[in-house]
């Protein structure tokens, strides 16, 4: 049941992906030169919708959160990394397979690097885990719990900079 | 339902409730790097290079080893793929292309130069996603919306290196 829940999700996922015009190199990489931000407003509309349900249900007791584990080391190094490889390829994990689904063949291309970033990462994992994973671990803490205030505090204030954001961006046309 | 190109808003948003859904449903938050991680392993266990031997396909119970798959995340790759042709036929808007048109501006069209780069930064991409734990659907989208810590580290750098990257590739000629 979870592989159909897996797929049915997935299909439309890549639908919505689509259709919001995210899974073009064009696209990622125009954001990325600060030139269209078409993806920044897909992605940052998706995250306050989504931490307002999440939060309301969590609130209900209806789900558990699930947060990743903080290292500053992990997320800064790898964040970076993951930054440069993104540039070069104009696709992230999610969106590769979509941009291969609506026939974009550098997206196969990646993905099979991908695979190979896999194995690089397996082969070296040891001595991350020893010097670089091991720097600033926080452990899974969210922004309110760190700064001590309620959630919804958090996701107003992160919804109103969200806005005024997208308001500068329609302002500039990008 | 049939246009090409929806508002990026709209669109986005309609994500969100596809995430929270998701999370009432299954019990399982978006995300993507992990299943090139996984399927690593399961073609190293294929071609008869011992996955084992790397602690990181072992640890946490083999949650990143050949065993792993099939899963729900592999499910939802595979999905993405699927809902992106589906889409992308219905409204006319599928097209074979090696080379993206800004990428063809800039580097020309030759399609291996292209696949080369592609391949490069997928391997970097991917080692720099696990190395920080997640990708811009797990760290980006399910971190933030979670208002987790390290996913508005992990999103701050994962532009900030992109920026770096996307300005040296397409700098001005002659500075």
């Amino acid at each position: 049941m979870s592989l159909i829940y897996g797929f049915a999700t997935g299909i439309i996922f890549g639908f919505l992906l689509q259709k919001g015009q995210v899974l073009r190199y064009d696209k990622q990489v125009g954001a990325l030169r600060l030139l269209d931000m078409t993806i920044v407003k897909f992605m940052f509309t998706a995250i306050v919708v989504g931490a307002a349900g999440l939060y309301l249900f969590k609130d209900l007791g209806l789900i558990k959160l699930h947060l990743k584990a903080t290292s500053i080391g992990a997320q800064i190094v790898g964040g970076s990394l993951f930054g440069i490889g993104w540039g070069l390829l104009g696709y992230c994990p999610g969106t590769a397979g979509g941009a291969l689904g609506e026939g974009r063949i550098d997206g196969f291309w990646g993905m099979l690097g991908m695979l190979g970033g896999g194995a690089l990462y397996a082969a070296v994992y040891p001595f991350m885990k020893a010097n670089i994973i091991s720097i600033g671990k926080l452990g899974k803490i969210s922004v309110p719990a760190l700064l001590g205030v309620n959630h919804w505090i958090v996701i107003i204030g992160f919804a109103i900079l969200t806005l005024l954001l997208f308001g500068y961006f329609e302002k500039k046309k990008l | 339902m049939k246009r090409k190109v929806w508002n990026p808003y709209l669109a986005g948003a309609l994500v969100g409730v596809l995430l929270v859904l998701s999370v009432l449903v299954a019990g399982k938050f978006l995300g993507a790097s992990t299943t090139f991680a996984r399927g690593a392993s399961v073609i190293e266990k294929a071609a008869g290079i011992d996955p084992a031997q790397f602690e990181y396909f072992t640890t946490k119970k083999g949650k990143y080893g050949p065993g792993s798959l099939p899963n729900w995340q592999l499910m939802l790759v595979l999905g993405i793929i699927l809902g992106a042709f589906i889409s992308s036929k219905w409204s006319g808007d599928f097209r074979i292309q090696a080379v993206p048109d800004m990428w063809r501006q800039r580097f020309g069209g030759n399609p291996v130069t292209r696949a080369v780069v592609a391949f490069i930064g997928g391997v970097i991409l991917l080692f720099g996603a696990r190395l920080a734990g997640g990708c811009p659907s797990g760290h980006g989208l399910s971190g933030l919306a979670q208002l987790a810590v390290s996913g508005f580290i992990a999103m701050a750098f994962f532009f900030i290196g992109g920026a770096i990257a996307a300005k040296f590739l397409y700098r001005q000629r002659g500075k």
